[in-house]
């Protein structure tokens, strides 16, 4: 148990401040804060102050005890009646604990009860470790601070709630599949207390009637699955009598030697969490093998001792629930949910005996909004419990890493549970180049009590989000450049060699026939020009602006005329071109061909118009051009198809 | 050139007449040409392959998990995981203490590293780039991932054998082809999967080298075959294949310089480089396997000697006598050598496996381990048909295809085609070689025969109009018009047969799924069945009982169970084994089947003499599991007899009959394996209306039913019985 070491100089600088923090509002916090677990409020410093006098003269009326051992986690409740008898004015009343127990203390309780009856409220009180000089065989104190100090006279009823995890010891230490597992608890019949104790009792409840043993401190009676202890009265300080009760308890022994939490948050939306278990069976270990066809025929008889399946309450709303082990995906688990929660019933591969152990791995992801929230002050906070799903397990090693995105900054925790170590440490994940900052927080004997929500709160910009996608676009754009750049640097070594120059021949005319596209492509638009000139003739019969086409056109044939020469010739003379070569010519050859046809018809259309003869005999002059133009074009275009396609 | 062009136009034309005319050119070039429109096609055409290459193995994935399938591919996961955590030389270096107990394995010295550095370069590469995978899940996706590689260079081999359209039918059938999807679905972590890219790749770079005589593309052959033995025995394929292939050329009267760069080119750096894997070095030299390979070599150098020696000489009588001398000193010499390397044992003997892959028969009689495993067995007929379907049909019509236009490159499919179809008709793992030769081949076949049968469908209206146009223009022309009238139905009768070559092939990729989705993705560690509602049962029970070993076992505890398993445990379990997958030591496996199937007091001694601690035996008689313990028992017998002659098959077996009911042999029904399995079954009923001891997987209600173990006891058994596992007990006190 780590709170005896509380408040001393050991300490980490984190858990310091925030006790700095505390000192400042503890009043405010004692009352806002229900439910709170054991809190670290009062200083060292109050506590040395109160060691010369902390025996003073209290007295304890009454106490009741109960010790419930109805599962492998021991819960202790007790109530005191306290009376300050002296003159001093009483602000603690410290309450003890033998020393072999303490170790196994995970949680420790304390509240007042204030009023009477219906309006009987229980407040929190705070409890923090004490120690002294002037105590018999090494017993563990701690001091309740009290909501307003004792004076003479005066009676105040405390609670106070301890828990105690591997207190159960199986005895025998092994059994076969058929046994069921028997246990044995120790404690002092009597309440250990540095006061004077007038009445006592205590009550230790079994979870079956089945019980072996049990010590008798006179005056001792058993009921059912119930041992009582007492009435004892007028005991002074400190008064110890062992007690140890040997009994059935087939309850679950489920203890995780280590978890490891990994809640990962993504602000796109999702909040991953990612839970390793290292399951043991803490009871009795198994000897003598197991038999497949005893535990199959009668499981809870021939597997008493053993758990198969344990259940986890997620929050509502979870999904993508996986359960699997290093080997890969576990086929038995059933998921129950509705809008208060989630429910996910695990089964490990095998029925757990005593001593067998499982690893598993369960995750699960969480809606962001409902459990990442915006500050007052504009920084964010995660908001989430703290310990594992599974009921009733406990945690010997309990280890919460909470990963942030990329670029937050400043993360602070806060926490209710005392004795939490944190650690911060970078990891990279998808497309991460600084690495998120991972907030670690680690806990020793946890048990399902200390399930409390805790927050995580930090910096973020909302520009963050936006750096990976950015990253991506980036990369891809470079890719797209360095193929554009690749493919226009020319990377041969050799500038001479013979495949080289073919290759720049074939460039070269493939260069040419490009020009000579577009050169046929501007005669091509000359010729339309000219049909669109002859159409406007006859429906205008403007002369004038057919015969300024006409000139035009002359001119650009002409000039296009000589380009087409210098390109035949670029191709006769090249290699590389053979075998385009006639194709090439016959489209050049049929294309002039085209062009004096379609000249001809122009002058001899224009030609009649100007002797204004009748539309009839411009036809039949014209009729026989037309023919072979119309041949003519159809060949040209096939042509020029087949010199695109080379 | 363009840029002359322009200033020339710019010169004569109005600015604004330009950028009309340019706008019109612009428009005309949104068009795309047909060269284009090809080009796009198929560049298309190529990646939805690729994809779907990839995501039709994917089905195991979606069934099940994204897991490690079958028995092999862990070992490899298990050594990648190993290299990926401790770094190359560590994994080079690596002795395994876990597995054949007490002998251990070196590693680094026994197993083609190709496949883990492979995953394991993958893996660093998408860590460097940010990408958090785990290395598991890069394993489960290396196979299919390099199936669509070898989906590309089907393209370009199919294409350097025929044409661009060859060469797309060729990646489309090989991307779906079950005989190569069965070892490559995601999951299936073997060498194979690899292996076949790094094949194909080899093949293609090498018919490249002969096509071009570039010595580029040869060291680029070179460099595929070293990843190829780097990945996979099967190396020993091309490195034979090859020389044959350059043998078949010189003597069809094909010898070329170009010949004669590739293959000296590739051998030598091929071998150089092969001989830096360590499971092969110095056997590239010395072995029988790899002789031919040099034998070809200085053939090879005989011939351009010859050549040379031609061109000098004019005289073709001398020339006669010269090469009568040359060629007997060669063969002479050359067995001479081959006499003194066997003789002295400097040149190994064929190996076993290498002899049972000439003759069908020879496993059978000498090497019952390699007899044992049933991808080992000669292919039947079904197989054949399911895993090819109709390429088996157009298998032939592309050979016929190739001999009708034969050149260096289709000689060289088509003796790949014929001899890896041996081989797959000896084992049926060969299946798999032979794949992408009959994927080619019939690539060719379909592609020739629907371009053939497209030009007869399209050449009726071009006819048409030339008859039009040109009336008596060319000689061509009219001999076509004249074919056309000999058969008035061809138009027709070519349609139909697309259409039918269409119905094959849909067919064919109906076929191919189903084979995918319901044979070829099953991880075999998982069985899955249908329940009594026809809803989905699992039955996980390897996984629970690696598992059990791995977490409550003493972690030196070492496990005895049949060699199939081995890998598994080591794996999964991560146990210490006996004996393993990688049966190099025939005693060490033959001592584990002695112990199976000897009296439990004699198996004691044996088992001491190991330091087993556990022994696991598989057993499907609860759920109808047929390829269990039991059922492999006779081999067990055998390969135990093979070496300790004690152990005798006829002891099992009553008139030459394997039985586990009352009528079994008594040593059956006393012998270890048996108590093992039915340990205790006696008492459990399985099937209604059926006695207790009812065994599912064989039909029977068992011989023995009050089996009693005396040195070992129950330790664990899954919740389906079919794995068990037994506590060795320690030596009893002597006083």
């Amino acid at each position: 148990m780590d709170l005896e070491r509380l408040g001393t100089a050991g300490d980490g600088a984190i858990r310091s401040r925030r006790g700095r923090e505390r000192e400042q509002e503890n009043g405010k916090y004692l009352i806002a804060l229900v439910g709170m677990s054991v809190l670290l409020l009062s200083t060292y410093q109050t506590c040395v102050a109160a060691a010369a006098d902390w025996r003073s003269e209290l007295v304890i009326l009454r106490v009741d005890r109960k010790i419930d051992l109805t599962s492998h986690i021991v819960r202790v409740v007790m109530s005191l009646k306290v009376e300050n008898t002296g003159s001093t004015r009483a602000s603690d009343v410290i309450v003890a604990f033998p020393p072999g127990q303490v170790d196994n203390l995970a949680y420790l309780r304390a509240s007042a009860a204030e009023g009477r009856g219906k309006n009987k409220v229980t407040v929190p009180l705070t409890a923090n470790p004490f120690q002294s000089e002037d105590v018999p065989s090494g017993a563990a104190l701690f001091s309740i601070a009290l909501l307003k100090p004792l004076n003479k006279g005066e009676t105040v009823t405390i609670e106070v709630l301890s828990v105690f995890t591997h207190s159960l010891m199986p005895l025998p230490e092994e059994i076969t599949q058929a046994q069921s597992q028997l246990v044995i608890y120790r404690d002092s019949a009597y309440v250990l207390s540095p006061y004077p104790v007038k009445l006592q009792s205590t009550t230790v409840k079994t979870p079956s009637p089945r019980i072996e043993s049990y010590t008798k401190v006179d005056p001792t009676k058993v009921v059912d699955a119930e041992i009582k202890y007492g009435p004892y009265e007028n005991l002074p300080a400190f008064s110890f009598s062992s007690f140890i009760v040997h009994f059935e308890n087939n309850q679950p022994f489920a203890v995780v030697k280590e978890l490891v939490r990994e809640i990962e948050i993504s602000h796109w939306g999702n909040v991953q969490i990612t839970e390793h278990y290292h399951l043991v069976h803490g009871g009795a270990r198994l000897k003598a093998g197991f038999s497949r066809i005893e535990y199959q025929a009668r499981p809870n008889i021939r597997g008493a001792s053993s758990f198969k399946s344990l259940v986890a309450r997620l929050p509502p709303r979870a999904h993508s629930v996986y359960y699997r082990d290093e080997i890969g995906n576990i086929s038995t688990s059933h998921l129950k949910s509705d809008t208060r929660k989630t429910e996910l019933e695990i089964e490990p591969r095998y029925p757990m005996f005593g001593g067998w152990q499982a690893t598993f791995t369960i995750g699960y992801g969480l809606p962001l909004q409902d459990f990442l929230f915006q500050a007052a002050d504009g920084r964010r906070y995660l908001n989430l419990t703290f310990a594992s799903p599974f009921n009733d397990v406990v945690i010997d090693k309990l280890i919460v890493k909470v990963a942030l995105p990329e670029g937050s900054k400043d993360p602070h925790v806060s926490i209710p549970i005392s004795s939490v170590d944190q650690q911060q440490e970078t990891k990279y994940s998808y497309l991460d180049t600084v690495g998120r900052t991972v907030v670690v927080l680690s806990k020793k004997n946890v048990i399902p009590e200390h399930n409390v929500f805790f927050q995580v709160y930090y910096n973020f910009s909302t520009f963050s989000m936006l750096a990976e996608p950015l990253m991506l676009v980036t990369g891809f754009f470079f890719f797209f450049l360095a193929c554009i750049l690749y493919s226009h640097f020319d990377f041969s070594i050799s500038k001479s060699s013979v495949s080289y120059l073919a290759k720049l021949q074939r460039e070269e005319v493939q260069d040419a026939i490009q020009r000579l596209q577009s050169v046929m492509n501007l005669r091509l638009a000359v010729s339309e020009k000219l049909e669109a000139s002859l159409r406007d003739l006859a429906r205008t019969g403007d002369v004038q602006a057919c015969k300024a086409a006409r000139k035009a056109a002359d001119a650009t044939l002409k000039d296009t005329a000589k380009e087409l020469k210098s390109i035949h010739e670029f191709l006769q003379s090249s290699t590389q071109a053979s075998h385009i070569l006639p194709k090439v010519e016959e489209l050049i050859h049929k294309e002039k061909e085209k062009q004096e046809k379609l000249l001809l018809k122009h002058s001899i259309v224009v030609d009649s118009v100007d002797k204004k003869l009748p539309s009839k005999e411009i036809d039949s002059r014209i009729a026989s051009h037309e023919q072979k133009l119309v041949l003519l074009k159809q060949e040209v275009d096939e042509l020029l198809q087949a010199v695109d396609d080379i | 050139m363009t840029g002359k062009t322009d200033v020339a136009l710019n010169s004569v034309m109005a600015p604004l007449t330009l950028k009309m005319e340019s706008l019109q050119l612009s428009m005309k070039n949104f068009r795309l040409k047909t060269k284009q429109q090809e080009l796009l096609l198929r560049i298309g055409v190529l990646c939805l392959v690729y994809v779907l290459a990839f995501i039709t193995r994917l089905f195991s994935v979606l069934r099940y998990e994204s897991m490690i399938h079958e028995f092999d591919p862990y070992f490899n996961y298990r050594t990648t995981l190993y290299l990926t955590e401790k770094g190359f030389y560590d994994f080079w270096n690596w002795f395994d203490y876990e597995s054949w107990y007490p002998l251990g394995r070196i590693i680094g010295g026994t197993l083609y590293p190709g496949l883990m550095v492979t995953a394991a370069l993958i893996y660093w590469t998408l860590r460097l780039l940010s990408f958090a995978v785990h290395i598991r899940e890069v394993c489960v996706l290396t196979a299919p991932f390099f199936a669509s590689n070898t989906t590309i260079v089907a393209y370009f081999f199919g294409k350097e054998l025929w044409d661009s359209g060859a060469g797309l039918v060729a990646a489309a059938l090989i991307a779906i082809c079950p005989g190569y999807i069965s070892r490559s679905v995601a999951g299936s972590y073997d060498n194979e999967g690899v292996a076949i890219f790094a094949l194909l790749m080899t093949f293609y770079l090498f018919v490249k080298a002969v096509n071009t005589g570039s010595l580029a593309w040869s060291v680029a052959s070179a460099f595929g075959y070293f990843y190829m033995v780097s990945a996979w025995g099967g190396y020993i394929f091309i490195i034979n294949l090859i020389p044959i292939y350059v043998l078949v050329l010189l003597v069809t009267g094909r010898y070329s310089l170009r010949l004669y760069i590739a293959y000296n080119c590739m051998y030598i750096l091929g071998m150089l480089l092969a001989m830096q894997i360590r499971f092969v070095g110095f056997q590239h030299v010395q072995s029988g396997e790899h002789m031919a390979a040099m034998g070809v070599f200085f053939l090879m150098q005989v011939f351009y000697f010859v050549d040379w020696v031609k061109h000098q000489l004019d005289d073709p009588k001398l020339f006669q006598a010269f090469l009568k001398i040359t060629v007997t000193g060669a063969v002479g010499a050359g067995g001479l050598a081959l006499g003194l390397g066997m003789a002295s044992g400097y040149i190994s003997p064929w190996t076993g496996r290498f002899y049972s892959l000439l003759d069908p028969t020879y496993a059978k009689d000498h090497i019952p381990i390699i007899a044992s495993v049933s991808e080992h067995q000669p292919t039947a007929w079904s197989s054949f048909m399911f895993d090819f379907h109709i390429l088996l049909i157009f298998f032939p019509a592309g050979l016929y295809f190739c001999f009708r236009r034969l050149t260096d490159a289709t000689i060289f499919i088509v003796l790949y085609g014929l001899t890896s179809l041996y081989f797959a008709g000896v084992m049926v793992r060969l299946i798999l070689v032979a794949t992408p030769a009959v994927c080619l081949i019939s690539a060719i076949a379909v592609s020739a025969s629907v371009k053939n049968l497209a030009v007869l469908v399209r050449s009726k209206p071009k006819a048409a109009s030339s008859v039009v146009s040109k009336g008596s223009s060319s000689l061509k022309a009219s001999a076509k018009i004249s074919v056309d009238q000999s058969l008035p139905f061809q138009r027709r009768g070519a349609g139909i047969l697309i259409l039918g070559i269409l119905y094959l092939l849909t067919s064919y990729v109906t076929h191919c799924t189903w084979v995918t989705s319901e044979a070829y993705s099953s991880p075999s560690i998982v069985l899955a069945a249908r329940g009594a509602h026809g809803d989905r049962v699992i039955f996980d029970d390897y996984r629970e009982a690696y598992f059990w070993l791995r977490q409550n076992t003493p972690p030196d505890a070492k496990v005895m169970s049949w060699w199939d398993y081995g890998y598994q445990i080591t794996a999964m379990g991560n146990r210490t084994v006996i004996v393993d997958n990688n049966t190099w030591n025939n005693t060490h496996i033959a001592t584990v089947g002695r112990a199976m199937s000897s009296y439990e007091h004699e198996a004691y001694e044996i088992m001491q003499s190991l330091d087993v601690d556990y022994v696991l035996v598989v057993f499907g008689g609860v759920t109808g599991y047929s390829s269990d313990d039991i059922n492999k028992f006779l081999w067990m017998v055998r390969i135990g007899g093979g070496v300790f002659p004690v152990i005798k098959e006829s002891d099992y077996l009553v008139n030459g009959e394997y039985r586990v009911d009352k009528g079994a042999a008594p040593k059956m029904l006393n012998c270890l394996m048996y108590k093992l399995c039915y340990h205790r079954f006696g008492e459990l009923s399985t099937e209604y209306g059926r006695p207790p001891g009812w065994d599912r997987a064989r039909g029977v209600e068992i011989g023995n039913k009050n089996v009693k173990l005396e040195f070992l006891e129950e330790a664990f058994t899954t919740s389906n019985w079919i794995v068990r596992i037994y506590k060795v007990k320690p030596p009893v006190n002597r006083w």
